[in-house]
């Protein structure tokens, strides 16, 4: 086994965990490390992302509805508004500039966050 | 009306390709008053139709670099079932915490991010 498909398992068990334990997240793991470690670019590593964490997500799902976990009453609304909201977001994704949208998207975790750790 | 709304704008994020679950976990946590678990349980699920939509697009237009997809998704799932399980056995307020500190350190990666274009 050579180093690089060591650096490539490494990668996947640590997006695996963190996409796990927080049933998000494994995209801001994968998509750095396949643009910074591999050399990928942005456009790339994003839909490699998402062939990745797709499978993983299934996994994890299926742990969470073993417990229980799962409210579908909730999901249908969630879902509904998600799928119109994404169709408006990509549409609108390059007409905002990326720099000022992730500023914006940066304050807004970090507030977010904090009331988080209050609450 | 509330939990549409929520849907809807982390759908808008997500779809501008910055993590919605960043901001739907914390919404359905702060304004639905979920537990945790419950929030990112959402979060995973509403993942799976909306991914697979974006992948056949992707697919189409041979953006994704299956060599290395096929070498980071068996390592994934040992790392997906082990988290899946701590996130599934912790006390919910521990969690909550747990991911707060993870979502401050990802705003403050984005605020630091230079920009490529």
């Amino acid at each position: 086994m050579h180093s690089k498909q060591i650096k490539l398992i490494a990668i996947g068990l640590v997006t695996g965990f963190i996409n796990g334990i927080f049933g998000s997240g494994g995209g801001m793991i994968i998509v750095p490390a396949l643009t910074f470690l591999m050399g990928v670019d942005e456009h790339k590593s994003h839909a490699t992302a998402i062939s990745i964490i797709l499978p993983l997500s299934v996994i994890s799902t299926i742990l969470y509805l073993k417990e229980d976990i799962i409210q579908f009453n909730i999901v249908m609304y969630i879902a509904l508004g998600g799928i119109i909201g994404s169709f408006i977001g990509a549409k609108f994704l390059n007409k905002i500039p990326a720099n000022i949208l992730r500023k914006i998207f940066g304050g807004i975790i970090i507030f977010t966050a904090i009331r988080m750790i209050l609450k | 009306m509330k939990l549409f709304i929520i849907g809807f704008i982390s759908g808008i994020i997500s779809g501008m390709g910055i993590g919605g679950g960043s901001i739907l976990i914390p919404s359905l946590v702060l304004f639905a008053n979920l537990i945790q678990q419950q929030a990112q349980s959402i979060n995973l699920i509403v993942f799976i139709p909306v991914s697979i939509a974006a992948l056949i697009v992707h697919i189409r237009e041979k953006n994704i670099i299956f060599k290395y997809t096929k070498w980071i998704v068996p390592g994934g799932i040992a790392g997906a079932i082990v988290g899946s399980i701590i996130a599934i056995r912790i006390n919910p307020d521990t969690l909550r915490k747990i991911f707060a500190f993870f979502l401050l350190f990802i705003g403050l990666y984005e605020l630091k991010k230079k920009d490529r274009q």
